[in-house]
């Protein structure tokens, strides 16, 4: 069974703004999925009810055996964290390090735990030096980091990141792909959504394309930027290499920088 | 002499232990697109404060050095002279959305108001505008209850409306997904074309590289290079220093470590496919 499923879902907001329609996919335990699409396709509804802070208002969502609309948020974030868009939605406490142990404390840890978790968020998202920084003094390439690592603090199984690459800069992406690469080796199952299509292909071997309410497609992302009617439908624009193969008119299946170069090398 | 000169500028902020700008001197040209790149932490937003004015004026420290803007010093312009002259646009669209108005209609007008532009007038800037950003559909709505991304295009509109000769835009796409965020560059794109200045914040360093006239790199509060883009983003070792350097570079480096024949100095996606169809036919 799926760690993650969804049946013929959708989703209405109460003042009858429809933002997901009829969507139906499922996630295996430890999988890394990009979730990609315009603003408005339906990406961070999707998410949202991986942890129940939105229940679907038509089909059903399981987490892990559970029926998310039979358990509350709370009872449903101990499996799937959730890391917000905006940093500043999720950030209550006056330092660093009691921003990241609060989670750990609230589920009841004891000290131990908390402790070897608190160190391991800190250190897989390079906060060690910022523990005692108060958060808003920290830019917010930064504080996004401290809600990422509260998060890994919750010890959950299930990671949902809204649009981590957004004003980071090198160091920050540099760390994420680290951070992704070790909570992956833990076994985590990590569901991503971005706009950065380069991120989307370095780090992730499956992606859903949505668009319109709608889920377009689930497959590699070597498949999915070589079709021009997909990346049409759902605005999308695909990465450097991608883009320069279509511009060329090459037609082998070209996806990275070393095997452009192979198809140069082996034309002469 | 240039539209816009910082003479050995140094700027530290309340209380902090290290210059948060050392040393910059740079020579602006009227007209022209300027990108600043750097790390997180590394000046950018310091820099565009202190090229609008806001530094030293609303921020506490201490400054050193001077900015000049048409051959006068900064610091001789009062507010009133300044705001119609030099926009800015906010890195975190909150900053820029005054609230004083409970729709998006009235939020991009605030401004125009404020410099008791005639009514029709003001209508007919704010729609044009509104046409030009995409906002036109959020007119009715109230700005604190948009997206970021939709937040991000009216704080834009606010300050495109008001038409002033210099643009400074510290990450105006942050929120914005790919297609939004080629349109915001095409208006900057348009504006550059009217012969506004342009001094831009910017992580994606293939935009720049396609839009931008010359490039700014910091590094600690110190410019390491400034330069035309072609020459700039070109140097390889830039990449030791944190920045992330465009694709048809890294690309290009790696086709001649491998023996193919690509002249230097390519830096969009397109000059890098030009040259690779006269050399390679293909």
């Amino acid at each position: 069974m799926a760690l993650i499923e969804f049946k013929d879902v959708s989703f209405q907001y109460p003042n009858g703004f429809s933002a997901v329609e009829h969507v139906s996919f499922s996630i295996e335990q430890g999988e890394s999925i990009a979730i990609v699409g315009q603003n408005g396709a339906g990406k961070t509804t999707t998410v949202k009810m991986m942890n129940g802070l939105l229940k679907p208002t038509e089909g059903t969502v399981v987490v892990d055996g559970m029926d998310t609309r039979s358990f509350t948020a709370a009872q449903l974030s101990r499996k799937t964290g959730y890391v917000f868009q905006n940093p500043d939605d999720q950030i209550f406490h006056n330092t660093v390090g009691d921003e990241i142990r609060f989670g750990p404390q609230v589920l009841g840890f004891d000290r131990e735990k908390t402790e070897t978790l608190v160190k391991f968020a800190a250190q897989v998202t390079g906060l060690e030096k910022d523990m005692d920084e108060n958060p808003y003094n920290l830019p917010l390439s930064i504080r996004k980091f401290v809600t990422i690592a509260s998060v890994i603090a919750m010890d959950v199984d299930i990671f949902v990141l809204d649009e981590p690459t957004a004003g980071q800069d090198q160091y920050g992406i540099r760390t994420l792909e680290t951070m992704l690469k070790i909570l992956r080796e833990k076994g985590k199952t990590i569901i991503t959504i971005t706009h950065d299509m380069e991120y989307v292909v370095n780090n992730f071997e499956k992606v859903m394309v949505m668009a319109h309410k709608n889920l377009l497609r689930v497959d590699h992302p070597r498949k999915i930027f070589m079709e021009d009617a997909l990346l049409e439908e759902s605005m999308l624009i695909p990465p450097y290499i991608s883009s320069l193969v279509k511009d060329l008119g090459i037609k082998e299946d070209v996806f990275t920088q070393e095997e452009i170069i192979e198809y140069y090398l082996s034309r002469k | 002499m240039g539209y816009i000169e910082l003479n050995n500028v140094s700027f530290t902020y309340l209380l902090a232990k290290r210059p948060a700008m050392e040393n910059v001197s740079l020579s602006i040209e009227k007209g022209k697109f300027y990108a600043i790149l750097g790390a997180n932490g590394s000046g950018k937003t310091t820099l565009c404060n202190i090229i609008r004015g806001f530094i030293p004026n609303f921020y506490e420290g201490e400054m050193t050095g001077e900015v000049m803007l048409e051959g006068k010093p900064l610091k001789d312009y009062s507010m009133e002279d300044l705001a119609p002259k030099m926009g800015y646009v906010f890195q975190n669209p909150f900053n820029q959305i005054t609230g004083a108005r409970d729709n998006v209609f009235e939020e991009i007008a605030y401004g125009l108001e404020n410099f008791g532009v005639p009514v029709d007038e003001i209508q007919r800037r704010v729609e044009r505008v509104m046409e030009m950003t995409n906002t036109a559909y959020l007119a009715e709505k109230n700005p604190f209850e948009l997206s970021g991304g939709q937040q991000q295009r009216v704080a834009l509109a606010s300050i495109l409306v008001l038409e002033p000769d210099i643009l400074v835009i510290d990450e105006p796409t942050s929120q914005l997904d790919p297609k939004e965020t080629e349109r915001v560059f095409d208006i900057i794109r348009k504006m550059k074309e009217t012969g506004k200045t342009i001094i831009l914040v910017e992580h994606k360093i293939e935009l720049v590289a396609e839009y931008a006239d010359h490039v700014i790199v910091l590094e600690n509060g110190k410019v390491i290079d400034f330069g035309e883009k072609h020459e700039v983003l070109s140097k390889l070792e830039l990449q030791d220093h944190g920045i992330v350097l465009p694709q048809s570079v890294v690309l290009a480096d790696k086709m001649r470590k491998q023996g193919m024949e690509i002249e230097p100095k390519l830096v969009t996606r397109d000059e890098l496919k030009q040259e690779l169809q006269r050399k390679y036919g293909r």
